[in-house]
């Protein structure tokens, strides 16, 4: 008889899912990213070998940078939409100024709007309350105005993309794309910054309830601003090894990589609302997103239909952890 | 009187600063004249549309970010519609296309309403959504406009019993979109219907407590802010004669103006005459801007800035608004 009272109710198997999916989101997505992968090799037999595998990385490993930006800060409930600007505007500088300068200073260079747009976007969220998503689509119009004039006083002088970067966007190394050498330690840094140090637990504390954390003595804006600085500096550098993947420095170079590092988050399982999500869901999610583009590729899927799917995903993704979250 | 100035204060202020900025321009181009007033008027049109969009879903004490791209798809769709189409086509193609904003904005609300994840997630998604589909009609700036549609914006409107020189100030494209928005703005704002939409933004709460269908009035609130972003659309294939799949700068220019307008972000408070004053004022900076030989990408940034500065005002407000240490 009270058994039945002491005893948990035996939760019903989509309860147990949920709760599943919400414990260890991990799990689900690489299930999903395998069965993707199953999928293209049934539609086009053969195409999963050793090459393949390591041009997806080469694609995915920008993405996943720059989903790093908007996991980072969608943890404290903000969004950085200005990423692809800077991480073509620090492309196109670094391009055209390696022709006259050394590799040192045209780094410096590079990195400068990268670090100014991020301290603006972090001094309008922090200290001034802007929505992030209205203040960092604000700079990144600003940065593409900025970028348009100083188009202008180099046209002259060509552009040429350093060797290095070439190494680094599209060398191998024994099989492997050159491209981890950088992206493993900067994935590392992420996860141990986010799970490890004060920072980070700081980015979840402000997310999760921003009150309790300002009461508890926590300078919001100054965590803001360090934080977008950080996001400004990462898209800065994902610009430089794109540039080096694509090898064709324009005015839109990073800017169809935005809409999908946001996707690529949400699918990861970092809530847009700020206090939930990690790194290494939204690597996987950013893997995920380039295996669905290949497939969609072969598919023959328009640009258009492509956007409207990511655009159904972020909707479908935040209503189901939504769900999940309101159940517990 | 007193309470009238008090009321109605920010509106009147930001028309001494429009007048201010009329006498300015005269100031560099003393030939600046009737003509010159005409293309203002066109040039605002589409960015008045993208306000009043904007202005109806802040009061009703949301966000939409997807006027712009909503824009984008009504322009592309008419342009491709009347694209080889006879004169008379037209008059099904604007029904049609206005129509098509209101069950595009309708079904923002309806996601809103039915997901439970909030505006600014829901409509980022529609952006991107949106924004494909708009790609999926037309993949570059093309398609056509009817003739007569094209001339209902350019020249003055005739108005029997005014002079000539004063009828020279009265361009088509101003009369246009006085009527437009007003004719749907006043009866609105005096009906029930447009209490309830103060009433949520004001307090969602105390609007359901006090028997307002809070679901349906957001429904119809997003659904008049689609129509309204139709109107804008339409108003771009009007003027440029083409559509073009990408979206223009009109979501931060809506944001801003809303903000420059005396709309609080929070919702429940201003009109619509404020915001399109303040389009009004945004528009002219930009002509002095390039009355002075500045170089029209310089005048972006500018532009770009003072829109920033003006949100990142807005935002200022409402925190010494609030009591010391809220959560925005």
């Amino acid at each position: 008889m009270s058994s039945s009272v002491t005893m948990p109710e035996p939760a019903s198997f989509g309860r147990r899912l949920k709760r599943f999916m919400a414990d260890r989101p991990l799990i689900p997505l690489i299930i999903l990213l395998i069965i993707l992968v199953a999928i293209l090799q049934v539609l086009r037999p053969g195409i999963v070998n050793e090459r393949w595998i390591a041009n997806t990385a080469k694609f995915a490993i920008p993405l996943a940078i720059l989903a790093g930006c908007q996991t980072m800060t969608m943890l404290t409930g903000g969004i950085d939409l200005s990423v692809g600007t800077v991480a073509t505007m620090s492309a196109f500088i670094m391009a055209t100024q390696i022709v006259n300068q050394n590799p040192t200073v045209a780094f410096i260079l590079a990195m400068l709007p990268a670090v100014l747009i991020g301290l603006v976007n972090g001094i309008g969220v922090g200290v001034f309350r802007v929505h992030p998503l209205i203040m960092t689509l604000g700079t990144s119009l600003i940065g593409t105005g900025f970028l348009q004039v100083y188009q202008r006083t180099v046209i002259a002088s060509g552009a040429s993309i350093p060797d290095f970067l070439n190494w680094l966007g599209t060398g191998l190394t024994y099989g492997f794309p050159n491209a981890l050498f950088l992206f493993v330690p900067v994935a590392a840094l992420i996860v141990f910054t986010l799970n490890r140090t004060g920072f980070g637990r700081l980015l979840y504390a402000v997310g999760d309830n921003e009150r309790a954390a300002r009461l508890s003595g926590v300078r919001y804006w100054q965590v803001i601003t360090a934080l977008y600085v950080i996001s400004g500096l990462l898209a800065g550098i994902t610009g430089l090894l794109y540039i080096g993947l694509i090898k064709a420095p324009s005015l839109s170079l990073a800017e169809p990589l935005v809409l999908p590092s946001v996707a690529a988050a949400v699918i990861g399982g970092t809530s847009i609302f700020g206090g939930r999500g990690g790194y290494m869901g939204t690597i996987v999610g950013a893997l995920i997103l380039t295996v669905l583009t290949t497939l969609l590729t072969i598919l023959q899927m328009p640009e258009g239909g492509r956007r409207i799917l990511f655009g159904f995903i972020v909707l479908f993704v935040t209503a189901a952890y939504l769900r999940i979250i309101e159940d517990r | 009187m007193m309470r009238f100035l008090r009321r109605q204060g920010w509106v009147a202020g930001l028309l001494a600063l429009l007048v201010f900025l009329f006498v300015v321009t005269r100031l560099i181009q003393p030939g600046y004249g009737s003509g010159d007033f005409g293309s203002l008027a066109r040039a605002v049109l589409p960015y008045a549309f993208a306000v009043a969009a904007q202005t109806i879903v802040v009061i009703a004490g949301g966000i939409d970010l997807s006027v712009a791209a909503m824009m984008a798809l009504t322009s592309v769709t008419a342009a491709s519609m009347m694209n080889g189409a006879s004169e008379e086509y037209a008059f099904f193609v604007v029904p049609f296309v206005l129509a098509m904003g209101l069950v595009l904005g309708a079904l923002n609300g309806i996601l809103i309403a039915v997901t439970r994840v909030p505006d600014i997630v829901v409509t980022l998604a529609t952006l991107f959504v949106l924004q494909g589909a708009a790609l999926l009609v037309l993949d570059a700036p093309g398609g056509a406009a009817a003739e007569w549609l094209k001339a209902s914006v350019v020249g003055t409107m005739p108005i029997p019993g005014l002079a000539d020189w004063a009828d020279a100030w009265v361009p088509k494209a101003l009369v246009l979109l006085v009527v437009c928005l007003f004719v749907i703005w006043i009866p609105l704002r005096s009906s029930r219907l447009g209490l309830s939409i103060y009433a949520i933004g004001s307090d969602e709460l105390a609007a359901f407590r006090s028997g307002v269908p809070v679901a349906r009035i957001r429904i119809v609130a997003y659904a008049l802010s689609g129509l309204f972003a139709a109107f804008g659309g339409l108003s771009l294939t009007i003027s440029t004669g083409i559509g073009a799949p990408i979206p223009g700068p009109y979501l931060l220019a809506s944001v801003a103006a809303v903000v420059l307008g005396g709309v609080a972000l929070g919702g429940g408070k201003g009109g619509l005459l404020g915001p399109i004053i303040a389009v009004f004022v945004l528009r002219l900076v930009r002509t002095d801007l390039t009355l002075l030989a500045i170089d029209p990408n310089v005048t972006a940034i500018i532009e770009g800035a003072i829109m920033v500065v003006v949100v990142m005002f807005g935002a200022f407000i409402i925190i010494r608004g609030r009591p010391a240490g809220a959560t925005p």
